[in-house]
């Protein structure tokens, strides 16, 4: 197909430009780089939950042909002493886990061992052999036992927004409400189980340096990480993640295997891989478990009068990790007296982490389910009860939105559904033996740009180069990456080549919270700007130059010729200019950043409308989701094509936590146990059945540069609060605790008896 | 996973004579052997491959119905066209369990010796007395949701996972083994044990001995059945609770019934004699309902599973209505009729 340079990608559908290499195996994944002589390190995982380490035995592992050494707490290359060394960017407040320090056990599954060998084969099995004795101490994994003992987090997550300070008297306008709703909600741990294990190559290069092969969200990040604990400089470590097999937040921060990796190297000075195993992917981040009790007080109308919102999260005793949970109810709801509390309560597990939408998963299921009782209650439509208490403004912070087409998601969400024709009783629809629910709920989430630079460079064959350390973590950064450049030069795809995936690229920040595509597609725009200005000075410089007197913002780049914008005609090949300039490239940064005089005044967010059918087989209690519909307000879409694949992602993601996932806790032994893909239930392909994906039009002039919101974690959000109210009109049967499983249901009062 | 040795059977006699002595597992699909020896599970000393031996084919059993070699994998068996015409209720059990990429390793010996999915057998840091015989049982007052209600015993609440090894049951199938002393028939209620005071032992097959093949009989059930499963997702999981459930009907009357648990005990669960109440008995709620209480009876619930007391009983209710009905579940509906 020939590309018309006057018809903009942006906007356009566009396959992944990184497809082909992806579905041929071309695109290569951390525990796929080779390297001469390159070892094998196998994890030996603890199998307490707290205590110490009484002795560690490795002669039986030893004997086994082709092993190296094994390293432990007693046996390793020194390292930085200090915990403040092992603070990486995203983590929280508090004193980083370092593997291998000392003879302490923190949780259970915790790394006590890496067996090196030559061969995969040989360290796994030798590591079975390595036998570690242990003393035992009392531990405690169970929230329910200490969420008396909850704490406000002392010292904040940067990042982060604390709760918002109360607004108006929540507790006196709760008891004088006409209506109240007071219910607990309880989301399970769960684990983020991408596709791709964790795993890092350690390449020795010729000169001494280390080339990283890891699976991370940030290469910088993990570059300085391992600078800092093993006193290396920034010019000796690189760290490349070109291609990542999905990560919803579990590669955020350095992951253990990669501390290990560059140890062995460093002890043994061999090129080293460690590769994690599905069962040691349940060892370190997950989302926490919460415990939220919300309290609506109303008028029979409808009308909020009061909202609290107080939830207790489980961390590590090591670390505070906190996510945004309560104060989406305060900004989704019009409502004078808000009082949203969070709070903290350790047990001895790993610090949790950021799984996909953070925070807001947890929360907006409890607001959303709450708001869906109070519906109800008032007998009103869940939908005309959401546009009843509207937010038109930001009630948290007191500030304008950049945009909100929140409206325009339930008009079309619910026309889209056929909403109108729900007959609104529990129990009230019915498809032969299967009860049919119709349920709704709001989804929202932070619209954010971060600091990020992007490098642009013009070849003299024609190709553009656009570059950043941003990752692409399966969302589509390549190729929205590829489209911005192609649109600001005017050139085909084919002829721009995108790098990210490494930290010797122009500095950005880990990919998460939604933001990599507004803020690196933005630095490109400013690189290509400046690069555009910085070819137009060369042009300038021509003899008989028909540019001599253009000013930057006369001239575009387009099909390989820099020209005035209102007479095409008038211009000069690039190919000229570069070649007159003696240049064989020409490269230019941009670097984009939140716009701070636009922050004082307004908040940026996505929001969504989801609605969702249910069938529950009335007799034995099995859900299945038949549809689904989620109309999305994320300002301008890049790509549309990627951006329904980000939600329905999202969408089988929120199937997930609402009906299958939960990682269960022995809490008599401290350990989590089904941390397998054939216990630890995620949905197939047959729970999947319709998910329609609207975007409705927004324009957004102020959120950033190109309009752009990020869709990463909008589809998870509020969609199983929709799925549960969906169960509850169905069956009459509100199960508040996650997942909504067949037992749940079995055991609810108030669902069937036997016929 | 520990070093072993490996060698390949080339005659059933050459197997058998193999397995004498060390700790040896004989492998064919490997899908169940190869996990349990990552975790370290299971650590043979010698692996034997069986799969050169000749017994992949399905053929006219010598006293009527099919013949299936221990070999026939369980994609071969679930889509032979004999199978699928006489023993659908075979066919729906297999189709219903695994993936298509496992079914296509996994054969029919291997799936009758398939272990439990138990959390704790899995996982050699804690204890098992399944796995470490005398070790304990946290299971027991610890997580307890997808185990048995039925046959358990102090030392182990594990159940069978296998969808395949209910409907023999139904069936009434017989285990042909081959040990050093000879060829003998099981019948199929005899060949999975319950857990007593042994539960390392899953079957009553003897160390030396080999599966060789299994003999389905000829009366199929192959109009009046339903192989109906109950499971945390719509595919790709193991039964909490499963009901083969297979009729003969004259008339309108019940003439011969079967009736087959799955995911509630630590063997496929069946009362011959609680069959026996439906002979001549029309069908209907009541009756069926009278039969599923007789099934239940002696139903033990651990901390989290006594649901599956309850989902047993509605299933076994909604399994003979379908069966009566001529209206069995298929796996493609990936829904519950």
């Amino acid at each position: 197909m020939t590309h018309d340079s006057n018809v903009p990608y942006i906007g356009r559908a566009t396959s992944r430009v990184d497809g082909p290499l992806k579905v041929t195996g071309g695109a290569k994944y951390a525990a796929e780089y080779a390297a001469p002589g390159l070892l094998h390190g196998y994890v030996v995982s603890g199998a307490i939950a707290k205590g110490r380490i009484t002795s560690i035995d490795v002669s039986d592992a030893m004997t086994v042909p082709g092993v190296v050494d094994v390293l432990t707490h007693e046996h390793r290359a020194r390292t930085a002493w200090l915990s403040y060394n092992y603070q990486d960017m995203i983590g929280p407040p508090g004193k980083p886990f370092r593997p291998l320090y000392d003879d302490k056990i923190q949780y259970s599954g915790q790394p006590v061992a890496l067996v090196v060998a030559e061969s995969f084969e040989a360290s796994r099995a030798a590591a079975a052999l390595v036998r570690v004795s242990y003393k035992s101490e009392e531990h405690i994994t169970d929230l329910e036992a200490v969420k008396g003992q909850s704490y406000v987090p002392p010292k904040r997550r940067s990042g982060i927004a604390p709760p918002p300070k109360p607004r108006g008297d929540a507790d006196d306008a709760f008891d004088a409400a006409p209506v109240k709703v007071k219910q607990q909600y309880r989301v399970p741990v769960e684990h983020h189980n991408p596709m791709e294990p964790f795993a890092t190559t350690v390449v020795r290069e010729q000169d001494g340096g280390l080339t990283i092969y890891d699976k991370t969200q940030g290469s910088q990040n993990n570059q300085a990480y391992i600078c800092s604990i093993f006193g290396l400089s920034k010019d000796k470590v690189r760290v490349v993640n070109a291609f990542m097999g999905g990560g919803f937040g579990s590669g955020l921060r350095p992951a253990y295997q990669l501390y290990l990796a560059v140890l062995a190297s460093q002890t043994l000075e061999r090129s080293v891989r460690v590769a994690l195993t599905r069962d040691q992917m349940f060892t370190f981040s997950y989302r926490p478990e919460t415990i939220q009790t919300v309290s609506l007080g109303a008028e029979p109308s409808g009308k909020l009068t009061a909202i609290r919102h107080h939830a207790v999260a489980g961390t590590s005793h090591f670390e505070d990790h906190q996510e945004v949970v309560v104060n989406w109810s305060g900004l989704l709801y019009d409502c004078k007296n808000a009082k949203l509390t969070y709070e903290l309560a350790k047990i001895d597990t790993h610090t949790p982490a950021d799984m996909r939408a953070p925070g807001a998963v947890l929360g907006v299921f409890a607001i959303e389910s709450a708001m869906d009782e109070l519906a109800y209650e008032v007998g009103v439509d869940p939908v005309e009860l959401r546009l009843l208490n509207y937010a038109e403004k930001d009630e948290n912070d007191d500030k304008e939105f950049t945009s909100k087409a929140l409206k325009a998601c339930f008009k079309e969400g619910a026309e889209r559904f056929g909403w109108s024709r729900r007959s609104p009783e529990p129990r009230s629809m019915r498809d032969g033996r299967e009860l049919i629910g119709w349920g709704m709920a709001t989804g929202v989430w932070e619209a954010q740009l971060m600091d990020t630079q992007a490098r642009v460079t013009i070849h003299l064959d024609g190709t553009l180069e656009v570059a950043s350390a941003t990752s692409d973590i399966g969302t589509g950064t390549y190729t929205v990456m590829a489209m911005t450049g192609a649109d600001m030069f005017g050139l085909p795809l084919e002829k721009v080549r995108v790098k990210l995936g490494d930290s010797s690229l122009p500095t950005a920040p880990v990919e998460g919270g939604s933001w990599a595509a507004a803020s690196t597609c933005s630095a490109i725009k400013l690189a290509c700007q400046a690069l555009t200005k910085d070819l137009l000075e060369h042009a300038r410089a021509l003899a008989d130059s028909p540019l001599k007197r253009a000013r930057p913002e006369d001239v575009v780049a387009r099909d390989g010729r820099l020209f005035l914008r209102d007479a095409p005609g008038t211009g000069v090949a690039i190919q000229d200019i570069l070649r007159s300039a003696k240049l064989d490239e020409l490269s230019a940064k941009g670097e984009a950043k939140p716009d701070s005089k636009v922050q004082k005044t307004h908040s940026s967010y996505t929001h969504s409308a989801i609605f969702c059918e249910v069938r529950v087989d009335e007799q034995l209690g099995v859900v299945r989701v038949a549809r689904i519909v989620n109309a999305v307000a994320a300002g301008k879409i890049i790509n549309p094509k990627t951006a329904r694949s980000q939600i329905l992602g999202g969408v089988v993601m929120a199937l997930g936590s609402a009906l299958e996932e939960e990682t269960f806790s022995d809490h008599a032994l401290g350990r989590f146990m089904n941390h397998n893909l054939a216990e630890y239930h995620m949905p197939v392909h047959a729970d999947i059945k319709d998910i329609d994906v609207i975007f409705v039009d927004e324009q957004d002039e102020l959120t950033n540069e190109l309009g752009v919101k990020g869709l990463g974690e909008i589809g998870i959000v509020g969609t199983g609060a929709a799925i549960a109210n969906a169960v509850f009109h169905a069956t009459g049967a509100r199960i508040r605790s996650l997942p909504i499983t067949v037992d749940k249901l079995i055991d609810s009062p108030a669902f069937t008896a036997e016929p | 996973m520990n070093r072993y040795t490996f060698t390949q059977a080339v005659d059933a006699d050459g197997a058998v004579r193999e397995k004498i002595g060390a700790d040896v597992r004989f492998i064919a699909g490997g899908t169940n052997l190869i996990d349990l020896m990552k975790y370290n599970v299971e650590r043979p000393d010698r692996v034997v491959d069986i799969t050169k031996l000749p017994m992949r084919d399905i053929a006219e059993a010598p006293h009527g119905g099919l013949r299936l070699g221990a070999l026939v994998t369980n994609a071969v068996c679930a889509y032979d066209t004999r199978i699928a015409e006489r023993y659908p209720l075979l066919r729906e059990a297999i189709l219903s369990g695994a993936s298509p990429q496992l079914r296509n390793a996994a054969t029919t010996g291997g799936n009758l010796l398939q272990r439990t999915r138990c959390y704790y057998f899995y996982d050699v840091d804690t204890p098992c007395n399944k796995r470490q015989p005398g070790s304990g049982c946290p299971a027991i007052g610890g997580l307890n949701r997808i185990h048995a209600i039925l046959g358990t015993s102090e030392h182990c609440i594990a159940t069978n996972p296998s969808d395949m090894n209910v409907a023999m049951a139904a069936l009434g199938a017989t285990v042909n083994v081959r040990g050093t002393s000879g060829e003998r028939a099981i019948p199929i209620l005899d060949f999975h044990r319950l857990p007593d005071d042994k539960p390392e032992v899953d079957t009553n097959l003897r160390g030396d001995e080999l599966i060789t093949s299994v003999d389905l009989p000829d009366e199929a059930f192959a109009t009046h059945y339903t192989y109906l499963k109950l499971r945390d997702r719509a595919s790709y999981a193991f039964a909490l609770v499963s009901v083969a459930a297979a009729l003969r009907m004259e008339g309108g009357t019940i003439a011969e019934a079967r009736i087959a648990l799955g995911g509630v005990a630590h063997k496929p669960w069946r009362r011959p004699e609680v069959e026996a109440l439906l002979k001549g008995a029309k069908p209907g709620l009541q009756t069926f309902s009278k039969v599923a209480d007789a099934l239940l009876e002696g139903s033990r619930p651990q901390s989290q599973n006594a649901y599956k007391i309850q989902l047993a009983h509605r299933a076994i209710i909604r399994a003979l209505t379908q069966a009566a009905d001529g209206t069995p579940q298929s796996v493609a509906d990936k829904a519950i009729l």
